[in-house]
């Protein structure tokens, strides 16, 4: 076969004369790895998914870096597991509340970087210090930390001025630990914008080489967790592809080239069914792990979407399994009335669900209408305002994402159907942006109450007030809810174990679906298409395969998806 | 003569300054926030010290001074060689972005062009000649042209990369090599280029081919070639004189498709995942980046110009019409 194709390649290369060679990569890498000139197949993992840029970010202080920098090669104090949803140590051995505002985190003995030199309590001291600049993006724990200090090399005390038990543990699992011994000798300039070229780190594997569509991560020899965990990650090399266009995906799937994808592919349920190879989490839809709550966000500041019982009627008329069924084939879920995430099932409170729960019923929309005063009086099919002002709105979303155009068809026909005057619009993904930010919007779409590590992040994206002119991050329905931020910022101070946490969490159910700021329509899925022609022992909801989220992105290796790569198997 | 070219200069001159005016101004048109889709683009998580982290990549990037002065510093960084850093994929500068990508473009597209201009030149020749290549080379020119380049790159795709497994359907070189100077990555490296360069060299060649017929047959029938044929000069010399004049119009149409070969080859490297400027023009639409987009523009700007000033030259050289106009108007 290889014969067949160097003969014709051969041919086509005697004709004609080729200039296109780039090597960029090569003259940062460690010398001994560059020498192999192939990777050998069945040690190496092809992935993709994730990157969208050619690579050329190594700075783990900035957003926007490649593939794996996060998890592979820099690493954080501890994991979040989201089946158990919980903290689990990492780098940390252990980490405890000494007092009300004291927090005494213990390093493991013996991990060393990749240069050779010891991790150790000084790195945690002086990555925590980092925050002190305010451009870093954790800076905002410098709101209500008070110092850290390292007691002995092993042990790291942090004491509080206010004790952020959950925005604590974020930053516990979501930041990762920087060398200071390479880290103090630079600037603030370089620590924010540099490249950070050839990254000196702590994780199993170190940068190999790269170039314009793809960045290779080769194995270290003494990653700490071998000795310490018992864990070794099975592929020697993993090779991250800059996404192409689904057709190329597909194909390279489907030839086993690539060994897992990590990109949404409509109609991969069906490719699943009749390609042995191929494996996803679940056998059935939804097939996909659940990421995120895709919510439809209503501005707030305009009538007739100020009012509460208007959102509440639009609710009944959304039918998610409309959008479930025929739009993504059955590849997401509906998403609870609460717009929790089913990791946080166990915190679903029953008692509000029943009370103030919804589901597809256009006539108890109508009654919810006309009850609250809506009501068509100058025949034209569509309801008017209290004041008598006609309805006439629009929901846009970026032209281009196919399934949320989808979506937002299905959402506007489910809303005209009982007599809302919706109509959707497909505008460039840039202005969606520019509306979503400036609130000079109607109605649109927006997925990113994503997984963390508590409830408490979802509720900030709800509720975060003061509303401003420009609303970047959270709270882009731009509706002040007192009660809903009062009970966010207590959430964010109590601990999970706290039987208050649980409380609050009923009390936030409560709020978020007596106001609806913002509806919760469907989960978007982890996407992971997996092919087990070269590795085998994929996760998937299988008892006897491990149960890690299959993913690359760059926020999922430290929940967890870190450890898929100690249970993967060359398959025989 | 002289005056002549210093006149085209003074015209590449101002139309330089014009376009890199436009390449400022396009950009920043366009509805959105560059620092803001980058800063989402990678979900900032912390809404709280965001804020900070914005104004700061404001400043990086200079969006934080008045319009008029980022146009100056425009123009000074750009008269130093600095085009900037790219946003999409900071901190990378635009200037390595773009050379990395550019060999593949230049790689592909150069003799995808070249060939297919001197082939098609020669066939459309020999057609305006023989009424049996005439009847054979014209229907199949017109189906090439009119085939949309899309579905030929999809169905090239499909029989020779997925169907046949002769080629490799996507990417420059194999996801296994790594770049180096042996026989092995370079024929990896032709058997990545071969399909996506067969693509091209197949579409643009129906187009020459008719256009070059066309040509030719119109000078046979000038007055010229009749009047060459009474005075009894050979067929063949007849003909070379009528090629020699056909040539010129496709000379200018060679000049401005070598002009635009660095704005790549768009829906190539999407269909053949091939690396290049083409994908990266899109990205840096898609992300607002200004900073990659004013590169890449500028890069295909100086390609236009430098290859219309050469085809300028090279109407000089071939056709001694346009040295005695020129001197004619002077007198």
């Amino acid at each position: 076969m290889t014969k067949r194709r160097n003969l014709i390649a051969l041919m086509a290369g005697t004709a004609l004369a080729v200039t296109a060679c780039t090597d960029d990569g090569a003259d940062d890498q460690d010398p001994e790895d560059r020498e192999i000139d192939e990777f050998p197949r069945s040690e190496t993992l092809y992935t993709t998914g994730s990157a969208w840029e050619p690579p050329g970010d190594w700075n783990p202080i900035i957003p926007g870096q490649v593939t794996g920098l996060n998890g592979l090669g820099y690493e954080t104090l501890f994991l979040f597991d989201p089946n158990a949803v919980e903290l689990t140590p990492w780098l940390a051995e252990s980490g405890e509340w000494t007092g009300e505002l004291e927090y005494e985190l213990t390093l493991r003995e013996g991990i060393t970087w990749s240069d050779g030199e010891e991790l150790d309590a000084d790195d945690v001291k002086y990555t925590i210090e980092l925050g002190q600049v305010d451009e870093v993006p954790y800076s905002n724990i410098w709101n209500w930390v008070d110092g850290v200090e390292a007691v002995d090399d092993l042990t790291v005390r942090v004491s509080f001025s206010d004790a952020r038990h959950q925005e604590w543990d974020n930053f516990l699992y979501w930041n990762q630990i920087v060398p200071e011994h390479i880290y103090s000798d630079r600037s603030e300039e370089e620590i924010l914008t540099g490249a950070n070229e050839d990254p000196v780190v702590s994780g199993p594997y170190t940068v190999h080489s790269y170039d314009q569509d793809r960045i290779a991560w080769v194995k270290r020899d003494d990653w700490w967790a071998t000795e310490h965990l018992d864990l070794e990650v099975a592929p020697t090399y993993i090779v991250d592809i800059v996404n192409s266009s689904n057709d190329v995906t597909l194909n390279m799937l489907a030839q086993g080239d690539i060994d897992l994808s990590n990109n949404f592919l409509p109609g991969i349920g069906d490719l699943i069914e009749g390609s042995p190879e191929l494996s996803t989490y679940f056998d059935g839809p939804p097939y996909m792990l659940p990421a995120n709550a895709a919510m439809l966000i209503p501005n707030t500041t305009i009538a007739p979407l100020d009012d509460p019982a208007f959102r509440r009627a639009m609710a009944f008329a959304i039918s998610p399994g409309e959008i479930v069924d025929t739009v993504y084939d059955g590849i997401v879920a509906e998403a609870s009335p609460t717009g929790l995430l089913p990791i946080w099932e166990r915190y679903y409170d029953q008692e509000v669900l029943n009370d103030l729960g919804w589901q597809f019923e256009p006539s108890e929309a109508e009654s919810i209408l006309a009850e609250a005063g809506y009501t068509d009086s100058d025949g034209d099919g569509f309801v008017e305002t209290l004041d008598g002002e006609p309805v006439e709105m629009t929901l846009n979303v970026p032209a281009g994402w196919s399934d949320w155009e989808e979506a937002a068809r299905s959402i506007s026909s489910d809303l005209r159907d009982i007599g809302i005057n919706v109509t959707e619009e497909f505008i460039d993904a840039a202005a969606v942006d520019d509306a979503r930010v400036s609130g000079d919007f109607e109605l649109i779409i927006n997925n990113w109450s994503g997984m963390t590590h508590s409830p408490w992040s979802h509720y900030q994206y709800l509720f975060q007030q003061p509303v401003q002119d420009e609303q970047h991050e959270a709270n882009f329905s731009r509706w002040e809810s007192e009660e809903g931020w009062a009970l966010t910022q207590e959430l964010a101070a109590t601990a999970a174990d706290d039987p208050r946490y649980e409380e609050l969490l009923s009390e936030l159910q409560r709020v978020s679906l007596e106001e609806l700021p913002a509806i919760p329509i469907w989960y978007n899925g982890v996407w992971a298409q997996a092919s087990n022609a070269v590795w085998t022992n994929w996760p998937s909801e299988g008892s006897d395969t491990p149960n890690a989220y299959p993913s690359t992105w760059n926020e999922m290796w430290r929940m967890g998806s870190i450890l898929m790569l100690t249970e993967l198997e060359p398959a025989q | 003569m002289g005056r002549y070219f210093r006149r085209k200069l003074l015209i590449y001159g101002v139309t330089f300054f014009i376009a890199v005016t436009i390449n400022f101004a396009i950009p920043r048109l366009m509805p959105g926030d560059p620092v803001a889709r980058m800063l989402n683009r990678h979900s900032v998580s912390n809404s709280e010290s965001a804020a900070a982290l914005r104004t700061y990549f404001e400043d990086v990037f200079g969006f934080d001074v008045p319009l008029w002065q980022q146009y100056l510093n425009y123009w000074t960084a750009l008269l130093q060689g600095d085009l900037g850093v790219s946003v999409f994929a900071f901190p990378s500068p635009v200037s390595s972005v773009v050379l990395d990508a550019l060999p593949y473009t230049i790689g592909l597209l150069v003799p995808a062009i070249l060939l297919s201009w001197i082939v098609g030149n020669g066939l459309g020749a020999m057609a305006a000649r023989s009424k049996w290549l005439d009847n054979s080379v014209l229907p199949l020119g017109y189906l090439l042209t009119a085939v949309p380049y899309m579905w030929l790159a999809i169905l090239l795709v499909w029989s020779g990369g997925v169907l046949l497994d002769w080629f490799p359907a996507a990417r420059g070189y194999s996801l296994s090599m790594q770049p180096n100077l042996s026989w092995a990555f370079f024929v990896d490296l032709v058997h990545h280029w071969f399909l996506p360069f067969l693509s091209l060299f197949i579409v643009a060649l129906g187009g020459w081919a008719i256009g070059m017929r066309n040509l030719v047959i119109y000078e046979l029938e000038s007055d010229y070639s009749n009047y060459l044929q009474a005075l009894g000069a050979p067929r063949r010399l007849v003909r070379r004189y009528a090629f020699r004049n056909a040539m010129l119009p496709q000379i200018s149409g060679l000049a401005l498709q070598l002009g635009v070969v660095v704005g790549g080859a768009l829906v190539t490297e999407v269909v053949f995942a091939y690396p290049g400027l083409g994908s990266l023009l899109l990205n840096a639409i898609n992300n607002q980046d200004f900073f990659l987009l004013q590169g890449i523009l500028l890069f295909i700007v100086i390609g236009v110009l430098l290859f219309n000033f050469l085809a300028d030259v090279a109407f000089v050289l071939v056709d001694p019409r346009t040295r005695l106009g020129l001197e004619g108007g002077q007198s």
